[in-house]
Parts: C-alpha cells; sequence; structure tokens
C-alpha cells in the first residue's frame, strides 16, 4: 500500500512557493506510513520544478518525484490530471492524498474519473479497521459527519481539509529525488495572470477583536445592530461569505476560504452556523464566542464561549453588558 | 446557446437534522427541500446568458419524485425544460455512478454549455461537475465567478483561494461549475409560474439511461454527530441575564474585554 503525496506549488508573479496546506497533507502521509508500515514518497508538478523538489529531499519519504515539464508551467486540469495520472501508473502508488485545496478541486475528480475511481474529497480525518483505511468527511456543512470507505480496487484518492492535520508533526530525513517527465498534450483550457481585485483597504488579519455576522441577520437593513457590538467592543466588522454575496457588505471584509483567514484575540460570531469554509479562515482566534439560534450549529463545536438564542435580542443585551463593564 | 442546467433538491438549510435508526443516513421525513443554493445561482447564470445570447436553458435533475417541486421553481423563474431522472434510491449510487445518470441524459442533448453549483450543500464532494465533464469529454473550470462568451468559446473568471482570481478561455462546448455570489438570484414572477405549468417535464428513469448503481468505489459507512474539538461553555436564557454571564466570562476569564 505505498502512499502518494502530491504537493500543491504556487506561483504568483513569478514567484515559486508552496500552498502551505500542502505540508499538512505531507504529515498525514507519514502518519499513515507508519500506520500501515507502507513507503510514502511525496511528488510536486511545475516548470522548472528542480528547487521545490529539493526542499522535499529533507523531509522522511522514500522518494521524492520532481514532475517537470513546459505544458506543466501553468495549471490546467488537463495537463495537471494527465500528470498524475501517470506518475501513479508508473509508481504503483495505492493511496494518493492531495491537500483539499481550490486547485485539487478542479483536476482531482477529473483524473480519479479517468481511472473509474472516485476521490474521497474533504478528509477531516482517519483511522483504520482490520486495516482498512476509513475516511471521515463532513456532510450539510459540517453539522453531521460520515465514515467512507472505498470499495474495489486501488489506487485510492483523496484530499484532505485544511487545518484536518498538522504540518509541526514532520519528520525529517534524506530523500532521493526522481526526475518524471509526463507526455502531454497541450490543455484544451488556456489560463491567464493571477490577480487581485483592488487592493484591499480592510486589513482584517490586524484586528484583536473581530465581530462576523452570518446568514443569522436576516437583512442588510440589520446590520447596524451587529455594527453597534462591533462598536461598543472596539472591534473590526467581518461577514461570512452569504453576506458578502448579498452585498450587505463588502468582499473586503468577508472570513473564510475565499476570504481573509484570521486569528484575533476574540472571535464574536453572530448568527453564523459555521460551514467549514467559514471554520477555516477563523478557527485559530483565540477565544472564540458564537451567538446562534440553533445549539446544534458547528460553529458551537470550535466555540470557547457560547449563547443559544435570538440574535435579536441577545446582541443588544450584550451591547448594554459590554457598556457597562467598560465603564 | 443551449444551456443545461444540473440542480439538486436538498433539505432546507435550517432543517433540524437527525441521524436515521440505521446510522446510514438522515431521517428524511418531516423534512423540507430546496434547490441546492449554487445550483441556484448556476441555473440564474444559465437564464441570464440566454437572456444576453439567445438559445434555450433546459434544468435537469437527478432525485425522487420530491424533486418535481424544485424542478418546477427552475421552470418558474425561466427554464424552457426540464429532464427529470426519477429514482427513489439515489443513496445507492456513488458520485461516479449519479454522474454517469446525468451523462447518459445530457449526451444526446448535445449542449454548447453545461452549468452545475459548485458542490451540494448536503453531501458535499464538490465533484459531479469535473466527473461529468470528464466523462463527457469536456473541458471545465470550477468555482466560476464571472462568464463571457466569445465566438465558439467562454472566458470565465475563476475563483482561487485568498482573494485571488484567475480568467481561463475555453472553447465550446465546456463544463463550468459556478459559485454562488456569481449574480443576483431572480424570484419567480406570478407570470412565470403560471407559464411554468405549461413547460415540458420529461422524466427518465435509471433503466431507460441504461444505468444502474453498479459496485461503488466509495461506501458511507455511518453517520453521526460530530464531537466537540473545544469544551464550549454554552449559556441559555433570558437575553439579559446571558449577556451578563458571557461578559463577566470575556472579562475575568478569557481577559478579552
Amino acid at each position: 500500500m505505498s502512499i502518494l503525496v502530491v504537493m500543491e506549488q504556487r506561483t504568483v508573479s513569478g514567484q515559486m512557493g508552496w500552498n502551505r496546506m500542502s505540508w499538512e497533507t505531507l504529515a498525514a502521509g507519514q502518519q499513515l506510513a507508519r500506520e500501515m508500515q507502507a513507503p510514502v514518497s511525496a511528488a510536486v508538478l511545475g516548470q522548472p520544478i528542480e528547487a521545490l523538489a529539493a526542499e522535499l529531499t529533507t523531509k522522511k519519504l522514500d522518494h521524492v518525484y520532481a514532475v517537470g515539464h513546459e505544458l506543466l508551467k501553468d495549471y490546467t486540469p488537463d495537463t495537471y490530471s494527465a500528470a498524475v495520472r501517470q506518475l501513479v501508473e508508473k509508481t504503483g502508488a495505492r493511496i494518493v492524498i492531495f491537500p483539499h485545496t481550490y486547485q485539487v478541486r478542479d483536476f482531482m475528480p477529473k483524473l480519479a474519473t479517468s481511472l473509474g475511481r472516485v476521490a474521497v474529497s474533504d478528509v477531516v480525518a482517519h483511522r483504520l479497521e482490520d486495516g482498512k483505511l476509513v475516511l471521515v468527511r463532513q456532510l450539510f456543512q459540517g453539522k453531521l459527519n460520515v465514515d467512507v470507505r472505498f470499495a474495489g480496487d486501488p489506487p485510492y484518492f483523496a484530499s484532505l481539509q485544511a487545518g484536518a492535520y498538522r504540518a509541526d508533526q514532520l519528520e525529517a530525513g534524506a530523500a532521493p529525488v526522481e526526475q518524471f517527465v509526463p507526455q502531454l498534450s497541450p490543455s484544451r483550457t488556456k489560463p491567464l495572470a493571477w490577480f487581485r481585485e483592488a487592493a484591499r483597504a480592510v486589513d482584517l488579519t490586524t484586528a484583536e477583536i473581530i465581530v462576523s455576522v452570518g446568514r443569522g441577520i436576516k437583512e442588510a437593513d440589520n446590520i447596524p445592530i451587529v455594527q453597534k457590538l462591533a462598536d461598543a467592543l472596539g472591534a473590526e466588522l467581518a461577514a461570512s461569505r452569504p453576506i458578502c454575496d448579498s452585498g450587505w457588505l463588502p468582499m473586503e471584509r468577508q472570513v473564510g476560504s475565499s476570504g481573509q483567514t484570521v486569528a484575533p484575540k476574540m472571535y464574536l460570531a453572530v448568527g453564523i452556523s459555521g460551514a467549514i469554509q467559514h471554520l477555516v479562515g477563523m478557527k485559530g482566534s483565540k477565544t472564540i464566542v458564537a451567538i446562534n439560534k440553533d445549539s446544534n450549529a458547528p460553529i458551537f463545536e470550535v466555540a470557547d464561549y457560547g449563547i443559544v438564542g435570538d440574535l435579536f435580542q441577545v446582541v443588544p443585551a450584550l451591547v448594554d453588558e459590554i457598556q457597562k463593564a467598560k465603564g | 446557446m443551449k444551456i443545461i442546467v444540473c440542480i439538486k433538491q436538498v433539505p432546507a438549510r435550517d432543517s433540524q437534522l437527525r441521524v436515521a435508526p440505521s446510522g446510514a443516513w438522515i431521517q428524511e421525513a418531516d423534512l423540507s427541500y430546496e434547490i441546492n443554493e449554487p445550483d441556484a445561482y448556476a441555473l440564474e447564470e444559465g437564464l441570464q446568458l440566454k437572456e444576453k445570447h439567445g438559445g434555450e436553458v433546459v434544468a435537469l435533475c437527478a432525485g425522487p419524485a420530491r424533486a418535481a417541486q424544485t424542478i418546477r421553481e427552475a421552470l418558474a423563474k425561466g427554464a424552457d425544460r426540464a429532464i427529470h431522472i426519477e429514482e427513489e434510491d439515489l443513496g445507492s449510487f456513488d458520485p461516479l455512478g449519479a454522474a454517469r445518470l446525468l451523462a447518459a441524459a445530457i449526451a444526446p442533448e448535445k449542449p454548447d454549455l453545461l452549468l452545475t453549483g459548485l458542490q451540494s450543500d448536503d453531501l458535499g464532494y464538490g465533484q459531479t461537475g469535473v466527473i461529468l465533464a470528464e466523462l463527457l469529454g469536456l473541458p471545465h473550470a470550477t468555482i466560476i465567478m464571472q462568464v463571457e462568451k466569445q465566438d465558439g468559446a467562454i472566458r470565465v473568471k475563476r475563483e482561487l483561494e485568498d482573494g485571488w482570481f484567475q480568467h481561463v478561455e475555453m472553447p465550446l462546448p465546456a463544463l463550468l461549475t459556478i459559485q454562488s455570489g456569481i449574480n443576483k438570484l431572480r424570484y419567480a414572477t406570478l407570470m412565470g409560474i403560471k407559464k411554468a405549468k405549461s413547460k415540458e417535464i420529461r422524466r427518465v428513469t435509471v433503466a431507460e439511461l441504461g444505468g444502474s448503481p453498479g459496485a461503488a468505489c466509495i461506501l458511507l459507512s455511518r453517520v453521526y454527530a460530530p464531537g466537540r474539538s473545544k469544551q464550549t461553555q454554552l449559556f441559555e436564557g433570558p437575553p439579559k441575564e446571558v449577556a451578563a454571564k458571557l461578559v463577566e466570562k470575556l472579562k475575568f476569564e478569557a481577559r478579552v474585554i
């Protein structure tokens, strides 16, 4: 059951680097290898790729595969899917794991389908039962979990959720590098340069306290209710994605996988259920407070303090108490 | 431009979910259902593209008989016709099996553009669109925030992590998975609801599509409530009381006020 970890590099304005989630996946690969007493290797794709591959040689790995080709310079689903498939076929890897990034979401299902397999996406944990791999993933936006098993023959494909494994558990070692040049035809899609919309005027990452608002606020006209709470705490106001999608607050105030990742001293989530896309952007906060009418909302799983109740009653009461406490 | 939009019916967002006694799935009785939210944005994008460039929007839905309600809503919003792959036990199909059903229904239609939401709010694999593209041999792009039609091609804006975006160009036919927030959803008008009654909903069965659950590649073995990763102090009661309790904790325990 040899394991292959497919690392993700990202090149922004010519600067090559790693998608940091890759290190968590690499640590997970090493852990699996220990548990299954199997060899683990890592691959990275791009052009040129030697420098990044060299960084992997200091980790405890069986092999490092430097997958280089002119057509891997810019990511496309056609070329990345074909390259990883050829590498899997060449190495005979049985379990192939990826970080659950936007890029992996774009090509892993294509790769698995091309081999008649189904990938298990967004895995949060695993265990072995009778030597068989059981993966845990979330259903209903994190309200429930489900155990998933592979049926049929390997190779098995899975992507791991951000924060599910710890990069600081990585084991050092010395690994040999092997060059691999896949046979590729040009992609049907043509990728253009990465860009950001107008420079961010709001930098939530430096805020000490953040009050964040979600769907529970019901309509744009109710935003001042949470603004008052933010003012009372001297906090920045932020929001979950649906609020910004609706235009009730600007996109630059969005916390989550597609917005900003924050870790303030206190994060106060008001009317936010806690879908995983939001949690990955804030679960590193020191103290998390949640106000929600649904006691089963996933936000309470990461909260230190929670109030189960109607935010339209609780928030004004909270503003009063904060003002009293601050004298 | 002929556009097919894949839509799914899922439990309403604020549903109180309970695990079924078998532990294999949730209790479905008494739940209310609605269109999967990202699919609503995909449908809206299809309707807007049709309004701009002409053509036809076909809504495609695999689901049990109750999904007819969601299909009728799509027709009321402006889809021209619909295909309903009627199957009570879709749960026995894994994502590849379900996508094969959709692909079999799509292939004879020869659409120029296929749209899906980026993921479903129930199973949340986020894979059906990409699997479909591979099965149908189409180029694709995921998590799309803008679609511009060009001559025989499209240019799309793909969302990346951390506030980054990228434009991608590709020839038609193609498949896109649509991100929530790409457009502003419309409501069905009274006229739309009335018109929908005379629109075609073609029902097809799994057998007619030559499908079967077959041997699934992945199996869901047990559904359960997730454990808490933290010891949460939860307060419930009169607003003034719980607010005072929380502020005391924040001041003297967490020391953040």
